[in-house]
């Protein structure tokens, strides 16, 4: 093994996190910054000739290769788990900007509570049987401490949407149920596809507060107060899954890697997939990692920070034997504890006119929150907590699209019969999505898989993860609501996708969260609320891994939010006098 | 060494002869006379025969328009078996091997390759040639088989792909759904277009490029 030079910083992982810390470290201070990637290089503006929706929306070219690396999933801890061999309920990333490349852009602030959710859920429902076994908890970092790293991200990216709460004051036409906003968005919001106006009307004639959803892809060009400029979107449809033709759609290597391109102090190596981060007497030394070509390194350094995709953090520390293992029949141990997804269910409905559904952008569309949160509660159905319903024009190309039609259309899934029904209906139906936040279980869990291995041998993340009633409970309150909803919109009802097992087998969404996660106390969390770990100050972890719960709306703004907090951690507090913050 | 492998089939059976109107009405251009040698990368001329006609099944042509015969998916089929994604380049195939719940999805050890050479016989050498009804009596047999679930999803990814991946003749797909393909900007038309068809003869990607893209299939891993 070769051991290089010795750095200040090494992060790992070359996504939104691992580049933005970059980007503040080099530009605030004079320490020397390298980031391992273990994917490939990319640079800005690479996916001119990229609009092909088989090998990206269908084959997923840019997200991690399962042949190299996977997960192993189970329903209970009695079940012996087996390996996601193919895509898949999320879609890890990879290579430079990482999933952030590839990502649909919605940019969502967390509700205050969500911060608080332990407390929260204690006061209001004291002894209630839907919260056994559930591990909500309070961050130890509140809405109000993220409030200006969220206008920072949100002025970074160029979110557009339209403000529902500012300084407490309710505005009609925005998201009249958020936390309460110090400024309107940076831009106004997209503009209108035809069925998403459709279902605004329908659900405002319901009582509903709909709102544009907020989105950084951008509405016209924006400058950023990094001096980024980038133009704005052509809903050219090929976005969610994809890269941005030209860079409206806010990406690491478009916002991020322009900045730190003539940074002498900054490196970042490709193809450099990390193993272990070493350590001796209770502090990082540094890390171990393995090139393409299967060479081994040591990277010497004084603070190591986990930035990779939200899995791998909690894999790199198990792997490193740092930490106690979280372990569910007793609820001791911290790592690899308070996993969650987010809880999803689909109502298709269908009009009698062309959609043009290949138009749109990711962020595209109008959501409801009028049953999300605590307005989700309903003691009868079992239900605490709710969550959001939207209808969206992200961009679909025929690949996705072809073969919908109402049920009784035709009988087979082939045939003259069954093309006759898939041409009527081509382009003519969209769908209510909702999403919905998920309790960390006590019985959720990750740790090592005890039999399948990556391609350097090492055990791969086992995730040991299932519904209960209240998950299946949210998503039949959705579709109850749907339902209603697409009556008003004058369609005819299509498929509807509730929730019974947890299943790999279709896409829910890529918001998979915890394991590694912050907290007011070492005995239930593994990080404090800065992101530093508890045990080893000078090892820090960033990214989804460190949410202690899954919030309704899609978490990639507070990732970035708590990711510019953690940097000005690192800069003005523990480089100045490094030791254990909290 | 194996001999090279072809597939002959009459040029006025491909798509770029149906032209569709605005209307949607397709036309048929005069036809051009003569065949065409296709060389194939996977399939041996007698399986890309089976295929061939079981996509015809799949996705007929008939009076609701062109079919997979018309958007050549036999090559599009052909050239995603032989390059890496036929030879599970991209899928963990570490063992061991273990049957699950179907919330697992696919656990089996067969590549894609492995499926179509071990589904194909069940479809019978003679399949080409039997009338249609037989055809699709021996198709119903394996709708429930993975090799079905495989060759279904491939005709549909052979009707309406790009190209540039070998299926979707003359652009024919998206034709008959009456899609433009990527299009570089709707900002004048989405907002616009509401509840109309948005009718534009469509662009291949490398027509809208103006050079040549290859598809991952074509990549070597």
């Amino acid at each position: 093994m070769q051991r290089l030079k010795p750095v200040d910083v090494v992060i790992v992982g070359g996504g939104f996190t691992g580049l933005l810390l970059a980007k503040e470290l080099t530009h605030r201070t004079g320490l020397t910054v390298e980031i391992l990637e273990r994917g490939r290089a990319r640079q800005n503006g690479e996916y001119a000739a990229g609009m092909d929706e088989l090998d990206f929306a269908i084959r997923l070219k840019m997200m991690q290769n399962l042949s190299q690396e996977t997960l192993t999933h189970r329903h209970d801890a009695r079940a012996s788990a087996v390996p996601v061999r193919q895509y898949g309920s999320f879609q890890p990333g990879t290579g430079t900007g990482g999933a952030g490349e590839h990502w649909g852009a919605l940019s969502y602030r967390f509700t205050d509570e969500l911060f608080r959710l332990g407390s929260h859920m204690r006061e209001l429902h004291a002894g209630s049987k839907s919260l056994e076994n559930v591990y909500a908890a309070d961050w130890g970092v509140t809405y109000n401490d993220l409030e200006p790293y969220y206008w920072r991200s949100e002025q970074m990216l160029g979110v557009g949407g339209k403000a529902g709460n500012l300084k407490g004051q309710k505005i009609e036409g925005g998201n009249v149920f958020e936390a309460p906003r110090q400024n309107e968005y940076p831009n106004p919001p997209h503009k209108r596809a035809y069925v998403t106006s459709v279902f605004q009307k329908a659900a405002t004639e319901s009582g509903y507060h709909p709102y544009p959803l907020p989105t950084a892809t951008l509405s016209q060009t924006y400058k950023n107060p990094d001096g980024v400029t980038r133009a704005g979107c052509e809903y050219c449809g090929f976005c969610t899954r994809f890269g941005c033709m030209i860079g409206a759609k806010a990406q690491p290597t478009n916002t991020l890697l322009p900045l730190l391109a003539n940074q002498k102090k900054f490196n970042l190596r490709a193809g450099s997939q990390v193993r272990r981060v070493l350590h001796t007497d209770g502090q990082a030394t540094g890390v171990t990692y393995t090139d393409a070509a299967g060479n081994e390194f040591e990277q010497p350094a004084r603070v190591v920070v986990m930035a990779s995709w939200t899995l791998n953090n909690s894999r790199l520390l198990m792997l490193s034997k740092i930490g106690e293992m979280y372990d569910p029949a007793t609820g001791k141990g911290t790592l690899g504890r308070n996993l969650t997804h987010q809880v999803s269910a689909n109502v298709r409905f269908f009009l009698d006119k062309p959609l043009n559904t290949f138009m749109g952008a990711g962020g595209l569309g109008f959501g409801i929150d009028d049953f999300d949160g605590d307005r989700g509660f309903d003691e009868k159905a079992g239900l605490l907590r709710g969550g959001t319903m939207r209808v969206q024009s992200s961009g679909e190309g025929p690949l996705q699209g072809f073969g919908r039609f109402p049920a009784g259309e035709a009988k087979s899934t082939w045939g003259s019969e069954w093309k006759k029904a898939a041409l009527k209906w081509h382009d003519k139906s969209a769908s209510v999505a909702f999403e919905g936040s998920h309790f960390p279980y006590r019985q959720n869990h990750l740790d090592l898989d005890p039999t399948y291995t990556d391609q350097w041998g090492d055990p791969l993340i086992r995730l040991t993860l299932d519904w209960t009633d209240h998950e299946r409970a949210q998503a039949n309150m959705a579709i109850r609501v749907s339902n209603e909803l697409v009556k008003k919109m004058g369609a005819r009802q299509g498929d509807t996708r509730g929730l019974g097992k947890y299943s790999v087998t279709f896409y829910q969404s890529t918001h998979v969260q915890g394991g590694t996660i912050v907290g007011a106390s070492p005995e239930t969390s593994v990080l404090n609320p800065w992101g530093q770990h508890w045990k080893m100050p000078n090892l820090w972890a960033m990214g989804g891994s460190t949410f202690p719960q899954s919030d309704t709306g899609n978490p990639t703004l507070t990732i970035l939010a708590m990711a510019y907090r953690t940097a000005d951690a690192l800069i003005d507090k523990y480089f100045k006098h490094p030791g254990a913050l909290a | 060494m194996k001999r090279r492998q072809f597939l002959t089939v009459p040029v006025k059976s491909l798509g770029g002869l149906l032209i569709y109107t605005m209307a949607g009405e397709p036309v048929r251009l005069k036809a051009q006379e003569g065949d065409v040698k296709i060389p194939l990368r996977f399939f041996t001329e007698a399986e890309a025969k089976i295929v061939r006609a079981a996509c015809a099944r799949i996705f007929p042509t008939d009076e609701n328009g062109p079919g997979a015969t018309e958007a050549n998916v036999i090559v599009y089929i052909d050239r995603q078996l032989a390059g890496p994604w036929g030879r599970d380049k991209y899928r963990y195939t570490k063992g061991p091997w273990v049957e699950s719940v179907p919330e697992h999805g696919y656990q089996g050890k067969e590549t894609p390759q492995e499926i179509y050479r071990a589904g194909l016989p069940k479809l019978g050498a003679d399949f080409a040639s039997v009338p249609p009804a037989e055809q699709d009596k021996r198709l119903t047999a394996i709708e429930k088989s993975q090799f079905f679930t495989v060759l279904r999803t491939h005709t549909l990814e052979g009707m309406f792909s790009d190209p540039l991946h070998g299926g979707n003749a003359g652009l024919i797909g998206w034709q008959l759904v009456g899609y433009p393909g990527p299009l570089m900007s709707y900002r004048e038309q989405i907002d616009k277009y509401n509840g109309m068809p948005f009718e534009l003869k469509p662009k291949s990607l490398e027509q809208m490029v103006g050079h040549k893209v290859a598809g991952w299939e074509d990549e070597k891993a």
